[in-house]
């Protein structure tokens, strides 16, 4: 239960930290809030030969709001997602988070609670408050644990992962991050450097489920999104499930049939079962796939019916 | 293997230490400073018994390697009752509510309530009690920790039984 011997680094610049990554050739690993990796060194299920600690880089914390970033356009992979979507839009302002941005912090920043409730509402089911105090924002996105919250909400917002090595700097889309559980699009020498999330219309209504068997766990059913609203049509969603497969699952049909709808027409029982669709929940110790799928099921109707009321009563 | 040269602050007493990279802070507190109240219960995050204040913040000691406290306040249960002995209030109301048996858990838990009501706003019941969820107890049956807990927090939020 001790770690494996290791020569720990803190380095003080994104450049010397990147290129302590390409030194070791695949031998480094990064140090974030260590509340998944330090126990994966207890457990020696991780041996590096060394550690570079993140946590000393100034340029890797805060947040900041950008307008018309340059910088928006984010890289496609040659396999290429579904073309059209409404995240394609380009977005003319964003909130730009650095990845050493503890947990904790994201709950307790105003301008993310302005501009991103969604991700406040996520980060709160995020693990315990002692784990949240150290626990970051880019630790989570780059670790790709399939029942993990901030995964899920970063591709159901259309949020952007930028990475920088010695080879320079590109641009992930979140819902193109995941290959597999704990599998990432991250190559061992590149570092997140911000998580960029589009600002949504103002007029947004969050969507937000869990089920845990207690605080604090990893959700055995998790449902993430937004749904723009305008003049009383849903004028672009995003909706992403967690727990429900090996990757971060986009509702990619029910996001297609509540776009353009009439908020007083849906029939919110079928867009359950299409988002149901694009899952693919299994069997574990902790719950059967079968039971995901009905949970699921009912967490979306319930979640998108409240949601539309909310909108209509007000 | 590295080696490093750290400065930090326990319980208000500045030490220097050199450290192996790989030691963690709870091995740390427990071996080199004699900080046995820094209980180690499963030592991969899941249990909360090696909880510690750094810098105002309750965080895992298991989860830390000691080379990043250089530059801290650390803050464990030996450093909480006043010279005299006077407990903590956070102490004084789980020993008031029998919120201890073993006392396995407790110094963790104390660790938690002491860095969320020694801030600059007393937290609600709920939030004390939302964070008691970070930690595992075998014996209490928790009921003695959240009426200590309710007791800690301030009226305004709502009080749960
Ligand atoms: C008791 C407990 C309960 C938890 N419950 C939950 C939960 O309910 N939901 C949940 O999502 N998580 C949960 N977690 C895990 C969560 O707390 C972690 O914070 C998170 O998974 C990883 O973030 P970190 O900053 O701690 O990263 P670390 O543990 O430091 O790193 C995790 C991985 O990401 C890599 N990495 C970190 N930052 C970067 C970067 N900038 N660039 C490239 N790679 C990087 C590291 O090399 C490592 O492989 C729990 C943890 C514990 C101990
Ligand atoms: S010993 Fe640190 S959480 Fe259990
Ligand atoms: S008092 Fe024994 S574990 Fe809590």
């Amino acid at each position: 239960m001790k770690p494996a011997p290791f020569d720990y680094y803190a380095p003080r610049t994104i450049e010397e930290a990147y290129k302590l990554l390409a030194e070791a050739g695949g031998g480094a690993t990064v140090l974030a809030g260590g509340q998944t990796l330090m126990p994966l060194l207890a457990l020696r299920m991780s041996q590096p030969f060394i550690l570079v600690d993140i946590n000393k880089i100034d340029a890797l914390k805060g947040v900041t709001r950008v307008t018309n970033s340059a910088g928006s356009r984010v890289e496609r992979r040659a396999s290429g997602g579904p073309q059209g979507e409404a995240q394609e839009a380009p977005s003319t302002s964003a909130t730009r988070i650095g990845p050493v941005v503890r947990q904790n912090e994201v709950i307790a920043d105003e301008t993310l609670r302005r501009c991103l409730p969604v991700l406040v509402t996520a980060t709160r089911h995020v693990g315990h408050h002692q784990t949240r105090n150290r626990g970051t924002i880019g630790g989570s996105i780059a670790l790709g644990e399939p029942a993990a919250e901030l995964p899920a909400t970063a591709a159901a917002l259309g949020a952007s992962i930028e990475v920088r090595s010695v080879r320079g700097t590109r641009r992930v889309r979140a819902d193109e991050m995941y290959l597999a559980p704990y599998a990432t699009a991250l190559e061992p020498d590149e570092l997140i450097t911000t998580i960029e999330f589009p600002d949504w219309p103002s007029d947004t209504v969050p969507l937000f489920r869990e089920v845990a068997r207690r605080p604090g766990d990893f959700a055995l059913v998790g449902l993430v999104g937004a749904l723009a609203i305008e003049s009383g049509r849903i004028s672009r969603a995003g909706i992403a499930w967690f727990g429900m497969g090996p990757v971060p699952m986009k509702a990619r049909q029910a996001e297609a049939a509540l776009t353009g709808q009439s908020v007083a027409a849906l029939d919110v029982q079928s867009i359950a079962e299409l988002a149901v669709a694009d899952t693919a929940p299994f069997d574990d110790r902790h719950a059967s796939a079968e039971y995901r799928r009905t949970v699921g099921r009912r967490i979306f109707a319930r979640a998108l019916g409240e949601a539309l009321n909310v909108r209509q009563a007000a | 293997m590295s080696e490093h040269k750290i400065e930090l602050t326990i319980n208000g007493r500045r030490q220097q230490a050199t450290v192996e990279g790989r030691k963690t802070l709870c091995d740390f507190l427990r071996v080199d400073t004699g900080c046995t109240g820094v209980h180690v219960g499963c030592e991969h995050g899941v249990c909360g018994a090696c909880t510690v204040i750094i810098d105002g913040l309750a965080v895992r000691s298991c989860l830390m390697l000691a080379v990043q406290t250089d530059g801290c306040a650390v803050t464990t249960v030996e450093g909480l009752a006043a010279p005299d002995g006077a407990l903590h209030p956070v102490q004084q109301a789980l020993r008031d509510e029998h919120g201890v048996q073993c006392g396995f858990c407790t110094p963790g838990v104390v660790m938690t309530l002491a860095a969320l009501t020694d801030g600059p706003k007393r937290p609600d019941a709920d939030t004390l009690l939302d964070a008691m969820s970070g930690h595992i107890c075998r014996c209490t049956g928790y009921q003695g920790i959240r009426r200590a807990a309710c007791k800690l927090a301030s009226k305004t939020g709502a009080e749960k039984p």
